[in-house]
């Protein structure tokens, strides 16, 4: 869509990290051989979704509008980028952020590119990741150089894949915290993106970490693998090392996380959270992606077996030495600030002694604060990011980070600047108080964006925190600090398990109309890492939500004994009292003329389920097998292209590295641990296909197989036109046979 | 120099009056009746950012909305998709969607007149930072044609431009003339011909 896409590749030259940079190529053709109908729609899916490309509402090009449905007639109306997701319909960009650390550069990239491609909007999720929305698919490829030039990328932001890997924010600073988890996280991020061992998953898989085990910061018990920083003293030294949870999540149905090992030393990080990812994709479920979670794998098999199966694995892996390489320094890693301690400022203002008091917490350093930027529904303006990185290069080393509440905290604040940060922020509307509160509530995007979404999670979002905004100064301390999360569907995204007022989408048939309504959820923990998961309640419609906040939460002021949080306040009360104190409100008022009660929040589009998609979030199962056929045809189809470009040797080479591929990818089909080197592929596949004849075609028998064989021993040949030509033409052939050879095997996805 | 992508934006004249929720139910309706020769697709409410997009109608070839950016509300025509013609064609187009949208948002019953446009203000963006970086050779070689356009959309009156320079932001001028125009006056002018393709 953008005119200048086809010139940044040029502009970015030099400044976008090789590797990355050869990848967005590969990307780049991918989509020129999808709208060429040479890539699968489903296996291009999935390769966009690896990339952060994400499909949105209405992209079947049907769309609701309140009295109809309405077709959306998009100008390529055949072309699809999936399986009945249109080409220009607009879509998701999610751009992944290791444990929410950013510097000032990449904070303007991200302002640059919501202006450019989104709707000026930057949103931060409750992962830590950013998304942008509304993002034209043939945008991503150049949007994405921009990011790797920030040295950003978005691989495997989506899809079947090892996910942003997670961190507690305050990691480093943290009074409470038993290390600094930071250089292990990226270290553990660095090593599983990419990694082969992770590429034939049947559903994704979030890590996380966290410095400490009281606190909230990375809810580690949620998460597929889980680390907690712990130490324990060896012959009298004290050694750090990490209390290992395997899997946790939510979704429909939570599941708390079990306790994979109490002490695992930070050599045997990496190399156990690769045997877990092996496990995961030989183990795990691939065709009900309903149970593909591990959370199912560990919950079938029982943790000890699961263990024992992991340990089996991590016993074959061959030594890699990036399990340890970082060690040494990760001990040593120290953040540095800026400016020098100070004094807390005496708070003038009622306004800045508000802020002081919810957005402000203590590092263990002396005289240094975390300040949080509480943004409302986890949006920013490209202005405000604009503004926030030119405060963290005034005030820090550009300390800042994203947390899973959708805010960012500045790491690092001299006390003594703190008026002058407030000041900063309160210029461009970022300096909300209520960090942490129940004003700071958490939502996932919903039915204004997501496929899934059935009720407006955003909408309900924004009117609680009207309401809640308006009467704040009032509100009990006990309520003030109670959190609210609202998912959108039953999906969780909106974390509404770990909340003490929890809510998700749900529809109701009232009067023979479809009604939004949100599933109550009471009682989860917050702290602890997600210590426990609240439980369903009852179904209200969405418009009477507000006034279930106002009873819950003023019965919780009038009854709570002493001290008594929240959570055991409700165990106390019973689902039978709480049913009796909000039954009315599952009723729609007697007058029927209210209307109002048959839309969402936010939306005034009579409500409908007909918008509902499928959702992108479990990704494609495509197998390792179909990616390499896929390699093989964009190599095959780069050689052509560089072949009429004049580049003959390099059109040779992409010939003969296609045929390598998809012979690779037939090996795999027997053997996983296929080799990267050539020559043991050509081996493999002798073997296992060509000596057995199982790639034989019926009527050409093993001819496209030796012209693979021919192309092999000719690699040191010199190549000339002719000789490329032929090539090019025997590499297609071979793939089409591998495809055959493929589709006869009937090969089952786990492979 | 190519100017694509081309936003404008003609502020409103009492933003101390705007509410900006009636025109979600508005843009609703726009989707509802395809108001545009454009594909309209979606609202998207930002109210809750600070000086942010405001209310938007998202569409395929364009992005309409009540936009604050700045705190300086308006109605903002965001064309994204590219545009053949000259430059003045593009500034033309996006300037007359614009105030399309403001006579359409003008005329709108539920609004009771409480939205109206002051004519004497308007940004133009140019939302492509590689086509138009915001440095002084862009607004030297932009100016002229500015100029002209500028020359006929106020039938000939005077008018001041005034440019951001902040390097990381959009280029981007922020234009006011001597008095102030209805908007059908805007139209009128860019309609006969005043302003040059």
């Amino acid at each position: 869509m953008k005119t200048s896409n086809s010139l940044w590749k040029e502009h970015l030259a030099g400044k976008t990290p090789e590797i990355l940079a050869h990848e967005l190529d590969i990307f780049e053709t991918e989509l020129e051989l999808r709208k060429q109908g040479k890539l699968d729609e489903r296996l291009f899916a999935e390769t966009r979704l690896r990339r952060g490309v994400y499909g949105q509402r209405y992209d079947n090009g049907q769309r609701h509008d309140g009295k109809k449905v309405q077709e959306l007639a998009y100008p390529s109306r055949e072309l699809t980028k999936g399986p009945n997701t249109l080409w220009d319909a607009p879509g998701m960009q999610r751009i992944k952020i290791p444990g929410g650390g950013l510097n000032a550069e990449q904070l303007e990239t991200l302002a640059e590119l919501a202006e450019e491609y989104s709707d000026g909007i930057a949103h931060v999720t409750t992962r830590q990741d950013f998304q942008l929305h509304y993002v034209h698919i043939d945008d991503t490829p150049t949007l994405m150089r921009r990011l790797a030039a920030a040295k950003i990328t978005t691989r495997e932001a989506c899809g079947n894949s090892v996910r942003n890997v997670t961190a507690c924010p305050y990691a480093g600073v943290c009074p409470d915290e038993v290390f600094d988890v930071t250089p292990y996280f990226r270290a553990l991020s660095k090593f599983l993106l990419g990694h082969p061992d992770c590429q034939n998953f049947g559903r994704k898989f979030k890590p996380a970490f966290s410095g400490c085990s009281q606190h909230a910061c990375a809810l580690t018990n949620m998460h597929d693998l889980g680390l907690i920083a712990v130490k324990r003293s060896e012959n009298g030294q004290e050694k750090r090392g990490f209390e290992m949870y395997v899997g946790g999540g939510l979704g429909t149905v939570p599941y708390q996380a079990k306790l994979f090992d109490a002490f695992v030393l930070p050599e045997e990080l990496l190399p156990l959270a690769q045997a877990i990812a092996r496990v995961f994709a030989k183990q795990g479920e691939k065709k009900n992606r309903n149970r593909a979670r591990i959370k199912f794998l560990v919950n079938d098999l029982g943790v000890e077996r699961f263990r024992k199966l992991v340990l089996e694995e991590r016993a074959k892996l061959p030594p890699d030495p990036r399990w340890t390489e970082y060690v040494e320094a990760a001990e040593q890693f120290r953040e540095e600030p800026l400016r020098p301690p100070g004094q807390l400022p005496s708070a003038t203002s009622p306004a800045f002694r508000r802020w002081l008091k919810t957005n402000i917490r203590p590092q263990k350093q002396e005289g240094y604060v975390v300040a949080t930027v509480a943004l409302p529904l986890g949006d920013i303006t490209a202005n405000q990011l604009r503004a926030l990185a030119d405060i963290v290069r005034r005030l820090t080393k550009e300390t800042v980070r994203t947390t899973v509440e959708q805010n960012f905290v500045i790491r690092w604040v001299s006390q003594s600047d703190l008026l002058e940060l407030y000041n900063a922020l309160d210029a461009v509307g970022l300096a909300e108080p209520g960090a942490g509160t129940i004003l700071d509530i958490t939502t996932c995007p919903g039915t204004d964006t997501c496929k899934l979404g059935i009720s407006s999670s955003r909408g309900l979002a924004a009117e609680l925190r009207k309401r809640l905004a308006e009467k704040s100064f009032q509100l009990d301390e006990a309520v003030q600090n109670l959190h609210i999360k609202v998912s959108g569907c039953f999906n969780s995204c909106g974390q509404h398990h770990v909340a003490d007022l929890g809510f998700y989408g749900v529809s109701r048939k009232m009067g023979g109309y479809a009604v939004p309504h949100f599933q109550l959820v009471l009682g989860g923990e917050w702290t602890h890492n997600a210590g426990s998961f609240g439980l369903p309640v009852m179904a209200i419609p969405s418009k009477n939500i507000p006034e279930v906040v106002t009873r819950l939460t003023e019965r919780y002021v009038t009854n709570r004994k002493n001290g008594e949080v929240f959570r055991d306040f409700i165990k106390r009360l019973g689902k039978a009292e709480l049913k009796n104190m909000l039954e009315d409100l599952t009723r729609l008022p007697a007058d029927q003329t209210d209307r109002s009660f048959f839309s969402d929040w936010g939306d005034p589009r009579e409500f409908s389920l007909g918008d509902l998609g499928i959702g992108e979030c479990a990704g494609e199962v495509v197998s390792c097998v179909e990616f390499d056929l896929a390699t093989a045809e964009r190599e095959v189809f780069e050689a052509q292209v560089a072949f009429d470009n004049g580049e003959t040797a390099r059109a040779g080479e992409l010939a003969y590295q296609s045929m390598v591929h998809a012979a690779k990818g037939l090996v795999r089909i027997e053997f996983s641990d296929v080799p990267e080197d050539a020559e043991q592929i050509v081996q493999e596949f002798r073997t296992r296909f060509y000596d057995t004849q199982k790639f034989f075609d019926p009527f050409a028998g093993g001819k496209f197989a030796q012209y693979f064989f021919a192309a092999h021993q000719r690699t040191k040949t010199p190549h000339t036109p002719e000789s490329v030509r032929y090539l090019i033409e025997e590499a297609q052939l071979f793939i089409e046979a591998s495809h055959s050879c493929y589709n006869r095997m009937a090969t089952p996805v786990n492979v | 120099m190519d100017l694509q992508h081309v936003n404008v934006k003609l502020l409103v004249r009492n933003p101390e009056e705007a509410d900006l929720e009636p025109l979600i139910p508005i843009f609703h309706s726009w989707i509802q009746d395809q108001a545009s020769e454009e594909l309209l697709l979606d609202v998207a409410d930002y109210r809750h950012v600070d000086a942010g997009p405001g209310v938007v109608l998202i569409g395929h070839q364009a992005n309409y909305s009540v936009d604050n950016t700045d705190n300086r509300l308006g109605v903002r025509y965001n064309r994204k998709a590219a545009l053949g013609g000259s430059n003045q064609d593009r500034l033309k187009q996006a300037t007359r969607s614009a105030l399309a949208a403001c006579q359409r948002l003008e005329s709108e019953p539920s609004l009771n007149g409480r939205l109206r446009f002051n004519g004497q203000e308007l940004e133009v963006f140019f939302n492509d930072r590689l086509l138009a970086p915001n440095r002084d050779a862009t607004r030297k070689a932009v100016e002229p044609e500015l100029r002209t356009f500028f020359q006929g959309l106020f039938g000939g009156g005077e008018y001041a431009l005034l440019y951001n320079r902040d390097p990381r932001k959009l280029f981007s001028v922020f234009v006011k003339a001597s008095r102030i125009f209805a908007v059908s006056d805007l139209m009128d002018n860019l309609s006969c011909g005043l302003c040059p393709s």
